[in-house]
């Protein structure tokens, strides 16, 4: 693993409007691997009678989660983007709390990088989502 | 035959702008990224007016997928929800004082989400439709697709699946 790249990495998430607009927030990153949090929000209630997050918003932390995996894989992509992004919601997250998403850059070719996801709230064997999602790959 | 006088259209259309606008109104996370509905009769076009919060790589710059993804998603969910209310509203049978204060009927469940992105979102306004395939009692089954200068020439398409609200 290249620690500079991983750094390079971190500051490009953080440096991305709308994930600070979300609130996203980088905990994990390294080999392929990335975890980023978003803190519960009023503004991204997608059911204003439950008070639940909508589905928009985990879409949007998977897809951040999935390209940061990319990003910190070993091979060391200059940059990627999502090609396509399967998103199964298993269950409404609970009102109040964080969700955290893991995604895991599982395998890449010099073209395509392949990714599974996993969105959890403070009840982690019980997953709120899971993705998988292809993204390119540029090369240096 | 008992033949009742065509609604005065501007009753007509009040009362559809009326239910939209609730529908579209009530969802703090459609108000947070700035959707708005246009419509024609029942046909809808989402429009995403551009935003620099919107942005996902500010390098080139591009709209971040996830916004994308959740653009479309709202699109669906409001056009099928949208065309599952809509015998409701022309009949009357759906209160609209109950919808402006609020009262929403529950609204149509995600079950998965696919969304293909086949060009780099511009930092521009964008728009989307979504087709209701099927709408069945449980499931229902959406496509939609998002573009901004050419509608020829998509941002991205999704496939969704939806589980309905019990009748």
């Amino acid at each position: 693993m290249l620690p500079d790249k991983t750094d390079i990495a971190r500051q490009f998430i953080e440096a991305i409007p709308h994930s600070r607009a979300l609130g996203m927030n980088l905990t994990e990153i390294g080999d392929g691997v990335a975890e980023i949090t978003m803190a519960y929000d009023a503004r991204l209630i997608g059911d204003p009678e439950t008070g639940v997050i909508h589905g928009g918003a985990v879409s949007a932390l998977m897809d951040t989660c999935g390209g940061a995996a990319v990003m910190s894989h070993p091979s060391a992509p200059a940059g990627t983007a999502t090609i396509g992004l399967r998103i199964d919601y298993m269950r409404a997250a609970t009102p109040g709390q964080t969700i955290t998403a893991r995604a895991v850059c599982h395998h890449i070719t010099r073209s395509v990088a392949f990714v599974r996801a996993t969105a959890t709230d403070e009840d982690t064997d019980r997953p709120v989502a899971t993705a998988t999602g292809t993204f390119t790959v540029e090369q240096t | 035959m008992d033949r009742r006088p065509p609604e005065p259209v501007q009753v007509v259309k009040q009362r559809r702008d009326t239910a939209l606008h609730a529908l579209v109104g009530g969802v703090p996370y459609v108000q947070f990224l700035g959707i708005r509905f246009e419509r024609r009769g029942d046909e809808l076009t989402a429009v995403l007016p551009y935003d620099n919060k919107l942005i996902g790589n500010p390098l080139l710059p591009a709209i971040h997928g996830g916004v994308t993804a959740a653009f479309l998603e709202v699109t669906s969910i409001i056009t099928l929800s949208w065309a599952w209310l809509w015998s409701d509203i022309e009949s009357g049978a759906l209160n609209l004082v109950d919808l402006e204060a609020g009262k929403l009927p529950r609204l149509p469940k995600t079950i998965d989400f696919s969304t293909d992105y086949l060009r780099t979102g511009l930092p521009r306004d964008a728009y989307a439709r979504a087709r209701v395939t099927r709408s069945g009692r449980r499931y229902a089954f959406v496509h939609a697709a998002a573009w901004q200068d050419n509608h020829d020439r998509p941002i991205a398409e999704c496939s969704a699946h939806f589980l309905m609200p019990p009748q």
